[in-house]
């Protein structure tokens, strides 16, 4: 398990570091200077640049710099907002992402798992296929459109819930729904199939000859073995609900990180693109590496056997 | 001899997409206390299926028990509420699967596995069901089971984990026991230990077995009586002496000669050909196709069972008269 | 037991002249079992069999011609605005009605279904190559090539896909095909891990073994052996692709970095009428936003129904 962790670990500082370098070498190669564009005609802006960057400096120092710059936690100044570090939004932004993004999270994985475990406990029946037309549904309504269309019927034309700003919970309803439709609708596929492949299984029928329960043998029996591949991709979906959080931000107006993000994005603030980029890897990437520490501690082969599964 | 099973006209039928199969289709047979009866038959004969049945284990959709009846200790099993049958699960009946390398959850330790069967059925402490686990792993010779009792199934050979799987299976003093192929996925070493123990489990316990197996070595070292499926019926039926010694069915004649043995030194002869396919089972002996002595009639009618002895009996067209005395024409000519 | 009759003579009923011998009658038993079919075929069956997957097919297929046709039919230009017939409902004129500018939304979807598929498409053959090649050659080879082709993989799965892909674009600037591009330069490696899984499950089988020993070359056993056992989850997996990347491209039409005027994909489409909804312009957000679900749909069923399809555990 040891080695397994270390492994994982090296994994992670190697991935970080690559995403470190790339952000690098593609502001590096920018045509002209990512810096000193029409866009930012403040002085101080471009002091401030270059003093963060030492854009003087040949770019193996720039490189080393930058590396030691961002360990440090120090993302650099923003070209748009003159008296703004990257740091300032994040720190701004990102707890509001953060909540939006745990809050999402929960609600797409416990509905998920329900609606998987009802769909495969009901196996073609009609629970099975309302829940798997809903998980259809999800998977194919881009995020982006299910908002609009939330907006449009439940803010709008009914009134039921307000839109914009991140200032009450009921603000929260819609874009946690729309952030959480498409998760939900793949932990619930997700679930339901191998929850049925697990229910085939010869410890299952085993439970059975034993005269437990049915809610024991699928709580205790089926759902722990059924929910270990959820957990495998729970970094793959921390990601999409990230990414996600970007769109949902901009069209509910809510002042998160990832709104910041796609405004850095369409002024070309190459600071915050490359700060923001570099912190949110940071981020799922340690996230990846807890998933994984996570299943290591839940399946107990892996506590033993050193060899990898791949 | 006091009966403690009595399986009646049994039929089970799954219904797929290509159409139903009948996988079982009237079977009957009985089980006296403390005797161990095996099932003998080829793959997808429908033993398995009859065992499961017993069980109530048939994954229903898509298989259901069309017909007949299940007599455990003289109430119908067929008829009992899905409730009343999990008080019998485990408890009265319990079963032993194929694979041991499957039948463990491979996520609980064994001690958990052990103990929730007794949890669920006596009220005892933990330490009581602890102590009672010990004492089965013990008895199916599990060496160090204090220390063992914590570990999960990975860390146990394919032979220790059927020692295990017996072990559960024994742990609430069943009276019967089903055994569906308990050592066809074990190397032929550890089948030995396993079918001695076997024998060990029935002395101290007392308990009745059915033993569903196609292996004809397992046969001859544990059973009392044999019943010979063919095609989702016993086609044969009789003490381990009767059917090793005196077979009548050609089917089971095929069986014999296709086991290697030590003492003749005859080349084996095996049985040409495949069963019918069960979605549209023959009327007739459905051995008839890969039969060396098939007549007209087996192909039109089913035989009944003629009884030979107490304990023997057969179906098929070849004890008639008028067969024997064909026979007797082909044998002069 | 069940029987009371006399032993002698079963079932008296039964007419003595059917006691004479069948002789040899064992064919007939051959024709019982049913025809055997091919796997391509028997997968076929099944499909055609899946309501759902087959309706997803037949849209993706009309969705295809319309791509290449639709346009045909109507006589308006995709780009030329009108700007006194902005906003039309939809009508005998303009089916899909216009939008801010004027233009016709219905010549606009088939224009935009071009786009779409084409860097769905793109992006899924790209993948596949890549895939096929990567994991062929690492589940081939096996040892010391393999652990280091899969530690590669490891570390590009552990990168933030769609990140990566915001900041190649934020470089490259937007474009039919650095969106191609940014979009497989990691998105390949899906369909390499799923290539290698199969590939070395499939090479210990015996008749690989036995083609092996009998000095075939080894990219002729990739070709003859391995492949065709490996197209199944290939082609289920480019199912699951090709809808991923229309979304991605979408997704990057909505945060600035989508395919630039004057082409139009669906994503590019939805975004210049995220606001004209609101005043009650339904359609033009309707069509574009309808065709990515819908698209999306068929390829999710139709994926699902091949999955069910191509199992050889489900034969029979």
């Amino acid at each position: 398990m040891l080695k397994y962790i270390v492994k994982k670990l090296f994994i992670m500082v190697i991935t970080l570091w690559i995403i470190i370098t790339l952000t690098f070498v593609l502001m590096v190669s920018v045509p002209g200077s990512p810096f000193n564009s029409e866009t930012n005609s403040n002085e101080i802006v471009q002091e401030n640049l270059e003093k963060h960057y030492n854009l003087d400096k040949p770019y193996h120092i720039q490189y080393l710099l930058y590396l030691k710059s961002i360990i440090t936690l120090d993302f650099g100044p923003s070209i748009k907002q003159p008296n703004q570090t990257v740091n300032d939004l994040l720190g701004r932004g990102f707890p509001i992402s953060f909540e939006l993004g745990i809050v999402t999270i929960i609600v797409a994985v416990i509905s998920g798992i329900i609606l998987g475990i009802l769909a495969a406990l009901r196996h073609n029946g009609i629970i099975d296929y309302l829940a798997m037309g809903i998980a259809v549904l999800g998977i194919s309504i881009p995020n982006f459109i299910l908002a609009t269309l939330l907006i449009q019927k439940l803010a709008v034309d009914w009134e039921i819930f307000p839109v914009a700003t991140w200032s009450s919970p009921l603000h929260m309803v819609l874009p946690v729904l729309a952030l959480a439709t498409g998760p939900m609708a793949i932990i619930a596929r997700l679930t339901r199939s191998t929850m049925l492949e697990v229910l085939t299984q010869d410890y299952i029928k085993m439970a059975r000859a034993k005269g437990l329960t049915p809610w024991k043998i699928i709580v205790k029996h089926a759902l722990r073995n059924a929910l270990m591949p959820v957990i495998t991709i729970m970094g793959t979906l921390l990601a999409g609900i990230l990414t996600g959080s970007f769109v949902i931000e901009q069209i509910f107006a809510i002042p998160g990180m990832g709104k910041y993000f796609v405004e850095s994005i369409n002024h070309r603030d190459y600071p915050v693109i490359m700060g923001t980029t570099v912190f949110y890897s940071a981020f799922l990437i340690i996230m990846l590496f807890l998933v994984d520490i996570a299943y290591g501690l839940l399946d107990p082969r892996m506590k033993v056997n050193k060899k990898e599964g791949e | 001899m006091e009966k403690i099973l009595e399986v009646k006209d049994l039929h089970v039928t799954f219904t797929t997409y290509g159409g139903t199969v009948q996988a079982v289709r009237g079977v009957d047979f009985h089980l006296n206390k403390g005797e161990t009866l095996a099932i003998v038959g080829e793959s997808g004969c429908g033993k398995s299926v009859s065992s499961n049945a017993i069980m109530r284990l048939i994954p229903s959709p898509p298989g259901k028990i069309s017909k007949g009846n299940i007599l455990f200790k003289g109430h119908d099993l067929t008829k009992l509420s899905e409730k009343r049958m999990r008080s019998i699960r485990g408890v009265d009946i319990s079963m032993i699967f194929q694979d041991p390398m499957t039948a463990l959850n491979p996520t609980l330790t064994i001690g958990t596995q052990l103990k929730e069967g007794l949890k669920q059925h006596r009220s005892v402490t933990d330490q009581e069901a602890t102590r009672r686990a010990l004492e089965m792993m013990e008895l199916v010779g599990i060496p160090n089971p204090e220390e063992r009792m914590k570990q999960y199934p990975h860390q146990f050979s394919g032979g220790m984990r059927q020692r295990i799987v017996i072990a559960i299976a024994l742990i609430c003093e069943p009276e019967l026991l089903i055994a569906d192929e308990p050592t066809t996925a074990l190397d032929v070493t550890i089948q030995a230990q396993i079918l001695e123990l076997f024998g060990k489990i029935q002395e101290v316990t007392g308990v009745s077995i059915i033993l569903i197996t196609h292996d004809l070595g397992v046969v001859a070292k544990i059973a009392d009586r044999i019943a010979v499926m063919y095609a989702g019926k016993i086609i044969e039926t009789g003490t381990k002496r009767e059917i090793f010694y005196d077979p009548q069915h050609p089917y089971t004649k095929g069986l014999l000669n296709s086991v290697p043995r030590l003492d003749v030194k005859e080349k084996l002869k095996p049985i040409e050909g495949t069963p019918p396919d069960l979605f549209s089972p023959p009327e007739g002996c459905p051995f008839t196709p890969r039969c060396p002595f098939a007549m007209e009639v087996c192909n039109k009618v089913y035989p009944d069972s003629s009884i030979l002895s107490d304990s023997h009996s057969v179906n098929c067209w070849l004890q008639d008269d008028r067969a024997k005395q064909l026979l007797t024409t082909m044998v002069t000519n | 037991m069940k029987s009371n009759q006399n032993p002698q003579q079963l079932q008296n009923k039964v007419p003595d002249e059917w006691f004479t011998w069948r002789g040899k009658n064992r064919h007939e038993q051959e024709l019982v079992s049913r025809p055997s079919l091919s796997y391509w075929k028997d997968a076929w069956r099944r499909l055609r069999k899946n309501f759902l997957a087959m309706s997803g097919l037949i849209f993706l297929i009309l969705l295809v011609l319309m791509a290449i046709f639709g346009p045909i039919f109507s006589p308006y230009d995709v780009n030329t605005t009108d700007y006194p017939n902005q906003y039309q409902p939809p009508s005998s004129e303009h089916w899909f009605g216009t939008d801010s500018h004027g233009r016709d939304v219905f010549t606009r979807t088939w224009y935009g279904a071009r786009i779409s598929l084409f860097v769905g498409f793109m992006a899924a053959l790209i993948d596949v190559t890549i895939g096929i090649i990567w994991g062929g050659f690492s589940g081939y080879k096996g040892g010391r090539t393999d652990n280091i082709m899969m530690r590669i993989i490891e570390i590009l799965y552990g990168l933030p896909y769609l990140l990566v892909v915001i900041l190649l674009l934020v470089v490259l600037g937007p474009s039919l095909s650095t969106i191609i591009i940014a979009l497989t330069v990691t998105g390949w490696v899906g369909m390499a891990r799923i290539v290698r899984g199969q590939v070395m499950q499939i090479k210990n089988y015996e008749y690989v073994l036995a083609s092996k020993s009998f000095g075939t070359k080894t990219p002729r056993i990739i070709r003859r052996n391995l492949l065709p056992n490996t197209m199944g989850p290939i082609i289920v997996q480019m199912t699951l692709t090709v809808p991923s990347a229309i979304f991605a491209e979408a997704f990057l039409s909505f945060i600035g970095l989508g395919i630039q005027a004057p082409y139009a994909s669906w994503g590019v489409m939805a975004n210049d009428s995220l606001g004209a909804i609101l005043s009650g312009n339904w359609w033009t957000l309707f069509f574009p936003a309808f065709f990515i679900s819908f698209t999306m749909f068929a390829f999710n069923v139709l994926g699902d129904g091949l999955q069910d399809a191509l199992d050889p555990k489900l034969r029979k």
